[in-house]
């Protein structure tokens, strides 16, 4: 990464942390109940959830920290958290 | 991932109400703005150098100048007769804002600049390891309001942001939660199409000061709302235009305070309850002021009976 002198920063260059490392739980979306509510998407604290079409969505692991806050408040409880092994 | 203006790999906390308040926030002003904020939480996890998580304009100078700093990107786009090419959002969290930044804030909405200051209130100087700011509520455990064999916690009541903001004559203020995200964006949206000093206070859980289930920040932010502890409302011209009902009846504020380990003392000491009793006190008088209770649940009470 280029370095700017001066406290100085370049846009969206955040993406380039792993913050997926952080994670003990992992989300497992079973995309069985989902009706598309989107609210998983909307509550993520690091807006890593997204849908990859209508009723179904996912998650980038390499920024999920694994609050579990997509699965608490999923309506439908189509949303897991499961202990990740690595 | 869907595109954000508040971007992913930010270092916040699991769990952390703030990232998803400064997110919504961003993303509804949209990306022709120039952010500010003063030191705090989100300055810390969004611009961790060399890095930043703002797809947007954003700087950070000082904890107290969030709101003197807007106003001179304000200033200087006016005078350069670029106003109409970005709008302005000065940032800061409870500290930044109640305590800290009160005066550069207090100048910035008396000299009537045309800024959207929004503060995320989590209740608490995190960032620094959770000391009481202002803007803590009664009772609350924190390190420099510690509960112990004499002391409740915090024994100040939380400042009244919103009605300092109205004795400046400023014509938006708002209060929102991240509980209720649609309400945030819609806030902000609103703020930025009015001219003039805007101020909107966002509430925002945060887990590791308040000891809760990072899973349930949403939950917990619910809570406060439906207990009346925090009141939803929004503010025009000094006087109260709308305000968010809770159902009837109001939850009891013990289901809110349980959920969070700065107030556990209340239920391990004896006595305790007395000091819930003057916590409902709160809540009820803010359900009194704010008029929060709704009438349709109230009809619809009567008609089940």
């Amino acid at each position: 990464m280029k370095v700017i002198l001066g406290g100085l920063a370049q846009p969206a260059t955040s993406l380039a942390n792993n913050t997926g490392t952080w994670r003990n739980y992992i989300p497992v979306f079973l995309q069985k109940t989902c009706t598309g509510c989107t609210i998983c998407a909307i509550v993520c604290p690091e807006g890593c959830v997204y849908s990859v079409e209508k009723k179904k969505f996912t998650f980038d692991a390499k920024y999920c920290k694994g609050c579990g806050m997509c699965a608490a408040e999923c309506p439908v409880d189509d949303i897991e958290m499961v202990m990740e092994e690595k | 991932m869907e595109k954000h203006l508040f971007l992913a790999g930010h270092t916040a906390c699991y769990g952390c109400g703030e990232a998803l308040g400064a997110r919504l926030v961003v993303d509804a002003a949209g990306p022709n703005i120039i952010t500010t904020d003063a030191t705090g939480c989100l300055e810390v996890f969004s611009s961790r150098w060399p890095q930043s998580a703002w797809a947007v304009p954003f700087i950070h100078s000082l904890f107290e100048n969030s709101a003197a700093v807007a106003s001179g990107v304000e200033a200087a786009l006016k005078a350069m007769g670029r106003q109409g090419e970005a709008k302005v959002i000065a940032q800061g969290g409870d500290g930044g804002t109640a305590d800290i930044g009160l005066q550069c804030l207090s100048g910035m909405f008396e000299r009537g600049h045309d800024i959207l200051y929004v503060c995320y209130d989590n209740e608490a100087y995190m960032n620094t390891g959770v000391q009481r700011s202002g803007l803590t509520p009664y009772d609350s455990d924190t390190r420099t309001s510690p509960s112990g064999k004499v002391s409740w916690g915090n024994r100040y009541l939380k400042k009244d942001m919103p009605a300092i903001a109205a004795a400046h004559g400023v014509p938006y203020i708002a209060t929102a939660s991240v509980a209720y995200p649609k309400d945030v964006q819609s806030k902000v949206k609103k703020a930025l199409s009015i001219t003039g000093p805007k101020y909107v206070q966002v509430h925002v859980p945060c887990p590791l000061g308040w000891k809760s289930d990072p899973a349930l920040t949403i939950k917990v932010a619910k809570l406060a709302v439906e207990t009346g502890l925090y009141p939803i409302f929004e503010m025009e011209n000094g006087v109260v235009t709308k305000v968010r009902k809770i159902p009837r009846p109001a939850k009891p504020v013990t289901e809110y305070l349980k959920l969070q380990g700065r107030f556990a003392h209340l239920f391990k000491k004896g006595g305790g309850e007395a000091e819930v009793k003057k916590i409902q006190q709160i809540a009820d008088e803010n359900i009194k002021k704010y008029g929060l209770l709704s009438e349709a649940a109230e009809k619809v009470a009567v008609e089940k009976e």
